[in-house]
C-alpha cells in the first residue's frame, strides 16, 4: 500500500470523525430550533401562571411547575441526610471492609438501573405497602432513591477532596472521628457536596417514567399543597401535550420543554458558579 | 495517665538543672519505650527501640531519609493507628502508663501528647478559631473570656500574640509560612500537653522564620518534654540537649547531643554526622 | 463520648445500608407480583407466546411482542450510536486539538443531559414526519423514528466510556506503532482500539441496557401496538411503554392486568442488572491492565 493511499484513507477517516461530530451539533441545532419555533410563540407569563385546561389556548403549566418544585424540594430534604451520611460512612468509616466493598458495589449497580423500575419499586413500596397513596411524598420518595448513587458518589469525591493534613492535624490535637468530620470535613467539603446535589437534582426534575408509575396524575387544575396531595410534574404535562393529536397542544408542550430546560440550565449554572467560586476560597 | 496539675514539675526541673545521664536507670522518665517493633502491615519499619526520655529536655532524632525517625515519633502519640495495616510491639510507657494497653483512651492520649506537624497544616479558619478548635473539643473551653484568656496565653507562648493580636479573626491561611507553623504549635500548646512532637517542624521554613522557631523550642522546653525530629544536624546540634540517631529502622545510639557530634561512639553515627553518608 | 461516637457510626452505617434495602425492594416488589401473576398465567405462555393483550375480553399474556419491540428499537438505537460514538471518541481522543475538544465536550454534554420527554417530541413531530418524506410508507409511529433519536441521545455516553478507556491506553504503545510508520487512522483502529477492547465493550454493554430501559422516547414516540415484527416502519410497543400504558389508565391494583407490568418490569430488570453486571465486571478487567 503506498503512502500516499494510507495517507488519503486517513483523511478519509479523519474527516468522517469530524463529520460525526457535526451531525451531533446538527442534531442538537435541529432540536433546538424545532422546540424553540413551535413554543416561543406560546411562551407568555399567563402561560406560566395558568392552570391545566381542556382548551389548549387556555391551558398552562403552573400546575405542573409549582409541582415540579415542591417535589425536588422534597426529594433533596430525603435525599440529603441519607445520601451524605452513607457517604461519609463509606469514605471515612468503611475503609476497606467487605461490608463497605459489598455497598459500593451495589451503589453502582443502582446508578444503571432504569428509571421505570423505580417507578415499579415506589408504587409496590411507597404507594402501596406504606400506604402513601399517589402523593408527592410517594414520588419524592420514589426519586430520592433514584437519586441516591448519584448524590453518594458525588458527595465522596467532594469528602476525598478534603487533605489529608486536615485531618491529622485535627486528631493530633485530640478530636474524635466524628469531631474531626463535623468541624473540619464537611465544612471544606460543603460546596462540593452541593454542586453534586444540585447537578443530581436536576436530573430528577426531567424525570417522567418513574412518577408517571407511581400514578402522578396528567390532568390537575390546582398546584399540590401538601405531600399528601396527587400532583403533577412539567415533564408529565408536556408528554401529556405531546400525545394529544391537536397541534395547538404541541405548541403547548414546546413551551413547556423551554421552561423545563431554563429551569435545567440555570440549575446546572448554579452548580457551575458554586463549583468555580469553591476553587478559587479552597486552595489551601 | 496523669490529667491533672503537674506533679513531675519539680522533679522535671530538678532533671534538667542536673543534666542527667540519659543511661542512667535511676533518672526520672518521660517516656520509656522497651523493645518496640513496628509494622506497616509486613514489612517492619522499627526494630527493637529502647529508649528513655527525660522530661523538661528537647530530645532530637536524626538520622538519613527513611529511617524510621518520623514513624517512631509518631508512635508516641499513636498518630500511625490512622493509617490501615500498622501494628506495633512492644511497650511505650509514658508516665509510667503502656500506651499501648488495649483500653487506652487515644482521645486523650493525643491531648497530653501534642504534635506538630513538618508542613504546617492550620484549619481554614480564623487564627483565633484554629487555637479555639483544640480546646472546644477537648471541653476545655469555659466561658467566653477564659477562652479568649487561654487563646491569647498559647499565643503568646508561641510568640506569635504581638503579630497577630489585631487580626485575631482573619484567616489562618493568609499568615506567612512561618506564622503559619508557630499558630500550629500555640493550637497544640493550647489544650496542656505534657509533651510536645514536632516532625521536622522548620524544614519547608526559610532560616528567619527557622530561627525563631529554635529560639521558641529553647523557651519552652520550661515547661514542656519536647522530640524532634530533624534531617538538620546543625539545628539539632543547636536545639537539643540529647540526640538520638537512626539507621535503617533501629536506634544506633542516644546520649548528650556534644557527645554525639563531637565523640560519638559508634562508627555509623560518626560517618553520619562527619557527612560520610546520607 | 465514646457511646455517642459509637451511635454515630451505626447511624452513618445504616443510611449507607439503605442502598441495598433499595436492591432489595426492587427484587421483592418485583417477585411478589410476578409470581401473583404466573399462578394465573403459565410461564411458558408468557415467555413464548405471540401475542400480547391483557387488556382483551380475551386476554393474551405472551410477552413476546414486547420484547421484540424493545429490541427493534435499540437495535437501531445501538447502528446509530456505537459506530457513531466510537468514531467520536477515537477523533477526540486521537486527532483532536484542545479547542476542538473545549466546543464539543460540552455539546455531548448537553446531548446527554436533555431530558428524555424532549427527545420524544423531537422524534415525533420532527424526525418522524422528515422521514417520512424520504419513506412515505412510513407510519406515524414506529420504530425507526424513536430508535434514531434514542441513538443520538446514548451517544454521548458511549463517546465518553470509549474515551475513558482509550486515555488509559499508555502512550508507549501510540508512540511504538508510529515509530514504524503507521498513520493516526491505522494506530487508532490497530492499537489503541484494541489495547481498550476490554473498557470499550463494557461502554457498548452499557448503551444497550440504557436503551432496553428508555422509556418516554418510545412512549411518545414508537406506539401503542404490540406486534410481532422486524419492520420499523410500523408502530410497535415496547416493554417500557407499556408499563407507561397501563400506569395512566385506570387499570385497578391487585388485578392480573395490574401485575402484568411487574412481570414485564422483572424481565426488565433482569435483563439490563445482567448487562450491567458484564459491563462491571469487564471494567474490572480492564482496570488490571493497566493498573
Amino acid at each position: 500500500m503506498s503512502i500516499r493511499w494510507r495517507r488519503g484513507v486517513d483523511a478519509l477517516f479523519q474527516g468522517l470523525g469530524l463529520l460525526v461530530l457535526l451531525v451531533a451539533l446538527a442534531c442538537l441545532g435541529a432540536l433546538v430550533w424545532d422546540i424553540v419555533s413551535d413554543g416561543a410563540g406560546r411562551l407568555s407569563w399567563d402561560f406560566i401562571t395558568s392552570f391545566s385546561s381542556r382548551r389548549a389556548q387556555q391551558a398552562g403549566i403552573w400546575h405542573a411547575l409549582t409541582g415540579s418544585i415542591f417535589v425536588i424540594l422534597v426529594t433533596a430534604a430525603l435525599a440529603v441526610p441519607i445520601g451524605v451520611a452513607a457517604a461519609i460512612y463509606l469514605e471515612e468509616y468503611g475503609g476497606r471492609s467487605a461490608a463497605a466493598r459489598i455497598i459500593e458495589l451495589n451503589i453502582t449497580n443502582l446508578a444503571a438501573v432504569p428509571s421505570i423500575i423505580y417507578g415499579l419499586l415506589g408504587l409496590g413500596l411507597f404507594v402501596r405497602m406504606m400506604g402513601m397513596g399517589r402523593s408527592v411524598l410517594a414520588g419524592a420518595s420514589t426519586l430520592a432513591l433514584l437519586v441516591l448513587p448519584v448524590v453518594i458518589l458525588s458527595t465522596r469525591e467532594a469528602l476525598r477532596a478534603v487533605p489529608g493534613s486536615l485531618r491529622e492535624g485535627s486528631y493530633a490535637l485530640g478530636a474524635t472521628k466524628w469531631q474531626t468530620i463535623w468541624h473540619q470535613v464537611l465544612p471544606v467539603a460543603a460546596p462540593g457536596i452541593l454542586t453534586g446535589l444540585i447537578l443530581a437534582l436536576s436530573r430528577a426534575i426531567g424525570e417522567t417514567a418513574p412518577l408517571i408509575t407511581i400514578g402522578a396524575v396528567t390532568f390537575t387544575t390546582f398546584a399540590p399543597d401538601s405531600i399528601w396531595s396527587s400532583f403533577t410534574v412539567l415533564p408529565i404535562q408536556i408528554f401529556n401535550w405531546v400525545s394529544r393529536p391537536q397541534v395547538d397542544f404541541h405548541a403547548n408542550a414546546a413551551a413547556g420543554i423551554i421552561v423545563l430546560v431554563l429551569l435545567l440550565l440555570s440549575m446546572n449554572a448554579a452548580a457551575i458558579w458554586l463549583r468555580d467560586r469553591y476553587q478559587k476560597k479552597g486552595a489551601v | 495517665m496523669s490529667t491533672a496539675a503537674r506533679p513531675l514539675a519539680s522533679l522535671g526541673e530538678l532533671a534538667s538543672a542536673a543534666r542527667h545521664d540519659p543511661t542512667d536507670p535511676n533518672a526520672p522518665c518521660k517516656i520509656e519505650v522497651d523493645g518496640l517493633n513496628f509494622y506497616y502491615n509486613n514489612t517492619r519499619a522499627l526494630q527493637d527501640i529502647s529508649i528513655k526520655i527525660q522530661p523538661h529536655v528537647v530530645t532530637a532524632f536524626i538520622g538519613p531519609s527513611g529511617c524510621g525517625k518520623s514513624t517512631f515519633l509518631r508512635t508516641l502519640n499513636r498518630m500511625n493507628d490512622i493509617i490501615p495495616g500498622t501494628r506495633a510491639d512492644g511497650r511505650v510507657l509514658i508516665d509510667n502508663v503502656d500506651i499501648y494497653k488495649s483500653g487506652m483512651d487515644v482521645v486523650q492520649l493525643r491531648r497530653q501528647v501534642g504534635m506538630v506537624f513538618q508542613k504546617s497544616n492550620p484549619f481554614p479558619k480564623s487564627v483565633f478559631e484554629n487555637v479555639a478548635y483544640g480546646l472546644r473539643i477537648n471541653g476545655m473551653a469555659g466561658s467566653t473570656s477564659e477562652l479568649a484568656g487561654r487563646i491569647e496565653e498559647s499565643l503568646k507562648q508561641a510568640a506569635l500574640w504581638d503579630e497577630v493580636k489585631d487580626r485575631l479573626h482573619d484567616s489562618a491561611l493568609a499568615m506567612s509560612g512561618g506564622q503559619q507553623q508557630r499558630l500550629c504549635i500555640a493550637r497544640a500548646l493550647a489544650v496542656r500537653p505534657d509533651i510536645l512532637l514536632m516532625d521536622e517542624p522548620a524544614s519547608a521554613l526559610d532560616p528567619i522564620a527557622t530561627q525563631r522557631i529554635e529560639e521558641l523550642i529553647y523557651d519552652l522546653k520550661k515547661t514542656y518534654t519536647i522530640v524532634i525530629v530533624t534531617h538538620n544536624m546543625q539545628q539539632a546540634a543547636r536545639v537539643s540537649d540529647r540526640t538520638a540517631f537512626f539507621w535503617l529502622g533501629r536506634l544506633v545510639e542516644y546520649d548528650r547531643t556534644e557527645k554525639i557530634f563531637t565523640a560519638p561512639a559508634e562508627k555509623l553515627t560518626e560517618d553520619y554526622v562527619t557527612g560520610r553518608f546520607g | 463520648m465514646k457511646r455517642f461516637e459509637f451511635v454515630i457510626e451505626w447511624g452513618l452505617f445504616l443510611c449507607a445500608l439503605l442502598s441495598i434495602g433499595t436492591t432489595i425492594g426492587i427484587i421483592v416488589v418485583l417477585t411478589l407480583e410476578t409470581v401473583a401473576f404466573l399462578r394465573d398465567v403459565p410461564i411458558a405462555e408468557f415467555l413464548f407466546g405471540t401475542e400480547w393483550t391483557p387488556l382483551f375480553a380475551m386476554p393474551r399474556f405472551g410477552v413476546l411482542p414486547l420484547v421484540i419491540g424493545t429490541t427493534l428499537v435499540s437495535l437501531i438505537a445501538m447502528l446509530v450510536a456505537l459506530p457513531m460514538g466510537l468514531l467520536s471518541a477515537i477523533y477526540l481522543s486521537e486527532y483532536a486539538d484542545a479547542r476542538l475538544r473545549r466546543i464539543v465536550k460540552p455539546v455531548l454534554e448537553l446531548l446527554a443531559g436533555i431530558p428524555t420527554v424532549v427527545y420524544g417530541y423531537f422524534a415525533l413531530l420532527f424526525v418522524t414526519p422528515l422521514l417520512q418524506r424520504l419513506i412515505p410508507s412510513l407510519a406515524g409511529f414506529n420504530a425507526l423514528g424513536p430508535g434514531i433519536v434514542m441513538g443520538i441521545m446514548i451517544l454521548p455516553l458511549v463517546s465518553s466510556l470509549s474515551e475513558d478507556a482509550m486515555r488509559g491506553v499508555p502512550s508507549g504503545l501510540r508512540e511504538g506503532s508510529y515509530a514504524l510508520g503507521a498513520t493516526k487512522m491505522q494506530t487508532s483502529l490497530r492499537v489503541v482500539v484494541p489495547a481498550a477492547f476490554s473498557g470499550i465493550t463494557a461502554a457498548f454493554i452499557l448503551a444497550v441496557s440504557r436503551a432496553i430501559g428508555e422509556t418516554m422516547i418510545v412512549a411518545i414516540a414508537a406506539g401503542q401496538q404490540p406486534r410481532l415484527t422486524w419492520n420499523p416502519t410500523v408502530p410497535v410497543e415496547t416493554m417500557t411503554a407499556y408499563i407507561v400504558q397501563i400506569s395512566l389508565g385506570d387499570t385497578p391494583q391487585g388485578t392480573l392486568e395490574y401485575r402484568t407490568i411487574f412481570a414485564v418490569g422483572m424481565l426488565l430488570f433482569i435483563g439490563t442488572f445482567g448487562l450491567n453486571l458484564v459491563s462491571a465486571w469487564l471494567r474490572e478487567h480492564y482496570r488490571e491492565e493497566y493498573a
